[in-house]
This record gives C-alpha cells, sequence and structure tokens, in this order.
C-alpha cells in the first residue's frame, strides 16, 4: 500500500505566492506513486516539515563515494530516521554543469530520466559552483546514478578539501564584453587530467576556487568566491563609435550623459566635448565597464585582450571575509600559447598551496598570515603597484635588500610598459 | 571472479558548444552590442548583423523532474530547444526569431515562471542549501527565497530600482552564501550546547580546538570521558566548532536569529567590489513565512529605491549618504554592535571631522 503523504501545513504554505514552488515540486515527485521514489519524497516532506516546525536541520554527514573518486559525494544520513525512515539515505551528487550553462533540451530531458530512475527527481540547477545538485540518492543508487551520468558525458564535481567546480561566465557565446574565452580557458585547466586528480582525489589542505569572469562586471562573483579570480580586461584604448556616441546625446539628452556616465567614471577619464562627442584619458581608465555597459553600441572594450587575475577571496570562516586581490595585473589572452601561460601560472599558484597551507586554511589565508609579498616570492612574480592601493603605511621592516629590488624594477619596466 | 569495476571517464565540465544555440555558436567572439527590449527579455546583435534574443525567467532552483521537463517543452514548442542556467537559478531561452518573443513570454508567464531579473530589477536570491540538504543550517534557504520572491516579485518583473539588486541568504555564519546588495544571515546569539556523551565518540578534539577562531575550546574530562569545554566569555557564537563537531550544537529554535547585511558588491564598475555590512540583527527564525524579514527588506528597498540615484548600487547610494543617514532613511537602529571590534575593525571607525549633522 502506497504511504500517505504527510501532512505538511507549513510548508503548505510556501505554495501561495507568485513565484514557483519548490514544495510544490517535491509534491509532485511525492505524488508519482508509479515512481521508485515516491515514497522517498513523501518522508523527505515529512522531515522537512519537522525542521519548519522544530526550527533545526537534521542531517549529518558520512562517508560515501564513488568507485575511483574520493569525493563529489555529500553524504546526508538523517537524524531522525526513526520518524521518516524512506528518506534516511539522501545524498548529493555534485556534477559539473557544461560551461558557460548551456543545455539542449534533449540532454536536459536525458538528464532527468537518468535522475528518475536512479535517484529522486530533485535537482538544484545549480549550486554556487556551478555544479547541478542530484540531491536525494539512497546509498544503493549513488553509483549507479553516478555511472548514468558519467557515460552520457557528465563528470563528478568537487567537494571537500579539493579543487572545486569552477564557474565561466556565458563569455564569448553572448556577450560583446568578454575580453577572452572564458569557456575555452575554463575547460583548459579543468579538463586537464592533473588538475582533474585534485578534484577528484580530496588531498589540498582546504577547497579551492577558480572562477572565470570574461569583464570586470565579473558575472561569476569571482572577486569575492574564488581562491584565483580570473578577470577580462584589456590593454590601451576603449573603442569608440563618434556617431554613435553622438546619437546616445542626442537621444538620451546631455544631462544624462553626464549626470550617469561622464560623472560615474571613477578616475575622471572621460569627458563630453562641446559637439557631443566623448573624449577619453585611456592611460587613466581603470577598465570598470561603466560606461561600457550603458552606451553599448558606442563604447567598446579594447582590442589588446587578456586577464586580470586576482588571488585569495573567501567567506567568513575563520579570519573574516577577504577579497581576492590583484597578483597579475595583466596577462595576454588570445592565443593559445597565451592559455597555457596562464595554465602554469595557476599550477605554480597552486603548488604554493598545497605546499604552505596549514589544514582547512584557504589561500587568502595564508597570505594573511605570511603577506603577500612572501607569496609571491613563492611562486615567482614581481611586486607590481597595481597590487596596492597605497604604499606601506609603518616603518616595520626589513630592507636589506633595496638596492637590488630597486635594480630590479628598472629593469623590467620597460617590459611591464610593452605588455600594456 | 571478481566483479569487474567500472572506471570513471574524468572528463571535467563537458563542452558547451554542441548544446548551444546555434546563433550564439555562429557568432561566437563576434558580438557587437545589447540591449534591453523589456524586462526579462535582451537583444544581441552580432557583427554581422545576426541577432539573438533571450528571454529570462525565475526558477525555484529545487526543481522536480516533470519542472524541468515542462520547461524543455516550452523550450521545444516556442523557443529553439536550447537553454541556459544563469549563476543566480534563472533559466534563459534564446531565439533567432522576434516573433517568437511574445508567445514565449506568455507560455512562460502561464506556467507559472515569471519573466525579468534584467537590468535594473531585484534579481533572483542567490540560493544556499538550508534545512533541505545541509548538515549545519542556522535557518532554511528555499523557504526564504520562496517568501522574499513572492515579497518582490513585482521588482523582479518591472525595472523599478536605481540599479540591479542582488540578494543573498546564508543558512550559517560560515562558508556558503556571499556578498550582495542585501543579504539575509544566519546570527547566532549563544555559545554552543555540547553533548559531552558523544563528544569523545565522534569528534577529534585537536581539530575542534584548532578550528576555534579565539581559541575559546579546550579538551577537558567530563564524567571521565574525554570531552570539551568553552570559555564562553571569549566565544563569540560563530559556530565554527559545529561542522566539526555536530554534538557542540550551535542552533536553537530561539536563540538563531536572522541578521540582514547590506552594500555587497562583486562587480568594479564605477566603485571598487565591497563587502556587505551589518544592517539589522536579532530578527526571529520565523519559518515558514519570515515576514519580519521580508519587511526588513522592503523598508531598506524602498528607503533605496526613493534615495538612490540613477545606476548607483545599494552600497554605492549609503557611501554617498553616509551611513548616519542609512540608518534615518531607513529608520533602522543604529546600536554598538553595528561598531566593528573584530580584526581590521578600527579601520571601520570615522578618521575626520566629516560628520553629518
Amino acid at each position: 500500500m502506497a504511504k500517505k503523504m504527510p501532512e505538511t501545513p507549513m510548508l503548505d504554505e510556501l505554495e501561495s505566492g507568485p513565484w514557483p514552488s519548490f514544495v510544490t515540486g517535491i509534491k509532485r515527485l511525492a505524488n508519482s506513486e508509479d515512481k521508485q521514489y515516491a515514497d522517498k519524497m513523501k518522508s523527505l516532506l515529512g522531515q522537512l516539515e519537522h525542521s519548519y516546525e522544530t526550527r533545526l536541520g537534521y542531517w549529518k554527514g558520512g562517508a560515501i563515494g564513488v568507485r575511483g573518486y574520493g569525493g563529489g559525494v555529500i553524504p546526508r544520513f538523517s537524524e531522525v530516521a526513526d520518524k521518516f525512515p524512506e528518506s534516511a539515505e539522501f545524498h548529493t551528487l555534485r556534477i559539473q554543469s557544461p560551461s558557460g550553462g548551456h543545455y539542449d533540451t534533449k540532454t536536459l530531458r536525458k538528464l532527468c530520466d537518468i535522475w528518475e530512475e536512479h535517484g529522486s527527481g530533485l535537482m538544484a540547477m545549480h549550486g554556487q559552483c556551478s555544479d547541478i545538485m542530484f540531491q536525494g540518492a539512497s546509498s544503493a543508487q549513488v553509483q549507479p546514478a553516478f555511472d548514468a551520468l558519467n557515460e552520457f558525458g557528465f563528470d563528478m564535481g568537487g567537494a571537500g578539501p579539493a579543487l572545486r567546480t569552477a564557474v565561466a561566465c556565458i563569455g564569448m557565446a553572448r556577450c560583446e564584453f568578454a575580453c577572452y574565452d572564458t569557456v575555452k580557458v575554463h575547460r583548459r585547466i579543468y579538463c586537464d587530467p592533473e588538475m582533474l586528480d585534485y578534484m577528484h582525489r580530496p588531498s589540498l589542505p582546504y577547497k579551492f576556487k577558480f572562477k572565470f569572469s570574461g569583464c570586470a562586471n565579473d558575472c561569476t562573483n569571482s572577486v569575492h568566491r574564488s581562491d584565483c579570480a580570473v578577470i577580462g580586461t584589456w590593454a590601451g584604448d576603449i573603442k569608440v563609435d563618434q556617431a554613435e556616441f553622438k546619437n546616445y546625446v542626442r537621444t538620451l539628452g546631455r544631462k544624462e550623459i553626464i549626470d550617469n556616465i561622464i560623472t560615474r567614471c571613477p578616475t575622471g577619464a572621460i569627458s563630453l566635448n562641446d559637439d557631443d562627442t566623448v573624449a577619453i584619458d585611456n592611460p587613466n581608465c581603470v577598465k570598470c565597464m561603466h560606461c561600457i555597459d550603458k552606451l553599448t553600441k558606442a563604447l567598446a572594450v579594447g582590442d589588446k585582450r587578456g586577464v586580470s587575475i586576482l588571488i585569495g577571496a573567501k567567506h567568513t570562516l575563520k579570519i573574516t571575509d577577504t577579497m581576492a586581490t590583484v597578483v597579475v595585473p595583466f596577462m595576454p589572452m588570445e592565443t593559445d600559447e597565451d592559455v597555457e601561460n596562464l595554465y602554469d601560472f595557476c599550477s605554480k599558484v597552486f603548488e604554493f598551496f598545497m605546499d604552505n597551507a596549514l589544514e582547512h586554511e584557504r589561500l587568502g589565508e595564508v597570505i594573511d598570515r605570511i603577506g603577500l609579498p612572501s607569496f609571491l616570492e613563492g611562486i615567482g612574480v614581481e611586486p607590481d603597484p597595481n597590487m596596492v592601493i597605497e604604499p606601506r603605511g609603518n616603518p616595520y621592516v626589513m630592507i636589506d635588500d633595496w638596492d637590488r629590488e630597486a635594480k630590479k624594477w628598472f629593469a623590467r619596466k620597460p617590459a611591464i610598459r610593452a605588455a600594456e | 571472479m571478481a566483479e569487474e569495476l567500472r572506471k570513471p571517464i574524468e572528463s571535467g565540465p563537458p563542452d558547451p558548444m554542441p548544446w548551444m544555440h546555434p546563433v550564439m555558436r555562429k557568432n561566437y567572439g563576434q558580438w557587437k552590442y545589447h540591449d534591453i527590449l523589456r524586462t526579462g527579455v535582451l537583444v544581441h546583435v552580432a557583427r554581422n548583423g545576426e541577432r539573438v534574443y533571450t528571454v529570462r525567467a525565475g526558477t525555484p532552483r529545487q526543481l522536480d523532474v516533470y519542472a524541468i521537463r515542462a520547461l524543455c517543452d516550452i523550450a521545444d514548442t516556442y523557443a529553439d530547444g536550447h537553454v541556459r542556467i544563469t549563476t543566480r537559478a534563472n533559466i534563459e531561452f534564446m531565439v533567432a526569431d522576434e516573433s517568437k518573443v511574445a508567445p514565449l513570454v506568455d507560455a512562460l508567464n502561464d506556467a507559472g515562471y515569471p519573466v525579468g531579473g534584467t537590468g535594473r530589477t531585484v534579481g533572483q536570491l542567490s540560493h544556499t542549501q538550508g534545512w533541505l540538504h545541509c548538515d549545519i543550517p542556522g535557518t532554511d534557504a528555499s523557504g526564504v527565497v520562496k517568501s522574499i520572491m513572492d515579497e518582490l516579485y513585482d521588482d523582479f518583473v518591472n525595472e523599478k530600482m536605481p540599479a540591479k539588486v542582488k540578494i543573498g541568504t546564508q543558512c550559517c555564519q560560515l562558508n556558503c552564501g556571499g556578498q550582495n546588495d542585501i543579504d539575509i544571515n544566519v546570527q547566532h546569539t549563544r555559545p554552543p550546547v555540547i553533548n559531552h556523551e558523544l563528544v569523545s565518540k565522534i569528534c577529534e578534539r585537536p581539530t575542534v580546538v584548532a578550528r576555534c577562531p579565539v581559541a575559546a575550546i579546550r579538551p577537558c574530562v567530563v564524567n571521565g570521558m574525554p570531552s570539551l569545554e568553552i570559555d564562553e566569555k571569549k566565544c563569540m557564537c560563530c559556530g565554527a566548532c559545529f561542522p566539526p563537531c555536530p554534538p557542540m550544537q550551535i542552533n536553537h529554535p530561539e536563540h538563531t536569529k536572522i541578521a540582514i547585511w547590506v552594500g555587497g558588491k562583486n562587480s568594479s564598475a564605477r566603485t571598487k567590489p565591497d563587502f556587505h555590512r551589518l544592517a539589522v540583527a536579532n530578527l526571529p527564525n520565523n519559518a515558514p513565512r519570515w515576514p519580519e524579514v521580508g519587511a526588513a527588506v522592503r523598508q531598506i528597498l524602498e528607503a533605496y529605491r526613493k534615495g538612490a540615484r540613477k545606476y548607483e548600487r545599494m552600497g554605492e547610494w549609503i557611501h554617498r549618504i553616509g551611513w548616519s543617514r542609512f540608518f534615518e532613511e531607513t529608520g533602522l537602529p543604529f546600536t554598538k554592535y553595528h561598531i566593528d571590534d573584530w580584526r581590521g575593525g578600527r579601520d571601520k571607525l570615522n578618521h575626520s571631522a566629516q560628520i553629518r549633522l
């Protein structure tokens, strides 16, 4: 006899209102009497209602995995399995989504079919590292579910002290702002066997995340949330179509252009000419994207494209939030060779992290502990004024090597200018 | 004979090219400009003049296979069979033919999916996991998102804000969630309650001791069993000891509160990226609808809508008007708990005679 639907008066309240309801979705699964997951999802609704009533969570971790991999499954065992036995095991498989988030319907339907057969029918599209979260496998379902997904071309994502799944923005597929091919770079690093080894066999001090944003708008939120943020930028001039600019002035009005474009430039690098064309002080432009974002027909990112690399972002635990900060101001990113350079750089950062982080310490915390100069020395990067808001504010430092360091600065200065 | 084990295929993230809309694939890297045609509808124009229209719709993120198949049906009937999932769990449908846009929007609305989230709207809340699946949550995520998006539905489907507003949730004080214009976060108010019977069975004590940011945890013996004790004067109730040692329960039906933080920004446009700051705390964790949280979010949003200039993000508005006026305009109290005394806190004090009187 089919299991009865639990009473869920609190969750039922989340079925009203205009926004689509996840409760309605879970109930659809719970009511699919001909499916293997129906009773499990009834049980899940019961436990979730119990959480709502008591305002506490009731899942605990454990050790569940698939053959050949050491991570990627988030084990969840219920602490209230006596009350809700069918959902006693409710594990998540983190599966890497296609770079940039593109699907055709055939692929999505096949993913649904697999999860309907081997799981719960409930998926999160996507987790915050862009994994598809297949939520609700019993212990026995984990391996067959993964095998089916893996045969279909999908691979496990990261969990635990490992390389975590990365996010790439939509990039060149649909965005005129994309300063590099985020999908290509993402896949160069993340389809690499050595890198995947760090994802699939967790052996790092703690998690390590990459995010790939095509421009400073940073749609993947790399600057807050990734140990290594690769953000597109360009060297040289903004591209201007003066006729289109004049057209914007004519249609939007001078006040709009002055108040909301010209005066919003963070470095005062843009001004309106008397003939309603625009003048840009390009050497003082910091590539913030505001004017280009708003006047898409008149202004565009420059031709000499590359990336800035910012390192060390993480959320609160344990020293408080750290923002990623500049470690590579500009690295060209147009040719295959450029991509290989980036890969080599990422390997170096990665190696440093493995060798120097304490247990459960993120890279941002390591840098906080040892100071940016030691980190730069460790990965072989020379200091650059773009790395700081302003220079040192206290005199407590040994400067034994000042003359040698100054000589190095003068020796590399022409090369820096040329690269830019 | 031993069963032959299948070896995993270590393929990494799938190549999106075969699944991408053909117009996007053809014009990869060749886009010239874009426009917002109406809230939720974008047009991107390539250098060769080809266009692709994007319709963006909100989803509950936690999707059942029936909902995904229904969205696929819409994509097959009204779009060209391709979709995209955004970083904030919206779904995007792409079409090459402008005449397909209106029927597609209607089909989505008829199926209960709001079209919006572009330009100067309140975007969908970014989710964490919450009671549905997390092992340490102080509150739920999906229920909070649903409740707040019901409240802000109108601001998702219409561009009524000065600039885009990103909102997030965070069910603990440690890891997930992020920095947004508005963040709805857990605030613990009591030290963990220790189940001494279980500590010696489950917890690796040195790991737990090392996890505490303020060195408030010490090994001890309780009833002859090894356990842990907390210096409650030092403890700041962050909950960092709870994940490695579940018998140190940090959550509580009453003492786990909700706080709202404001002014986070990750884009470098105009001003530099910023972290969010505490706006208001001690709101009740009032499932299933969190009305007090919704009301506070609305209060902050209305002050922002009234006071901010065009394109000014929440944090930029606050920096311009100053925090004293922020508390005045929103009607929220300023307390001693707003003054940062954690590391780096001194940098957040006013070191000037610039005072709004």
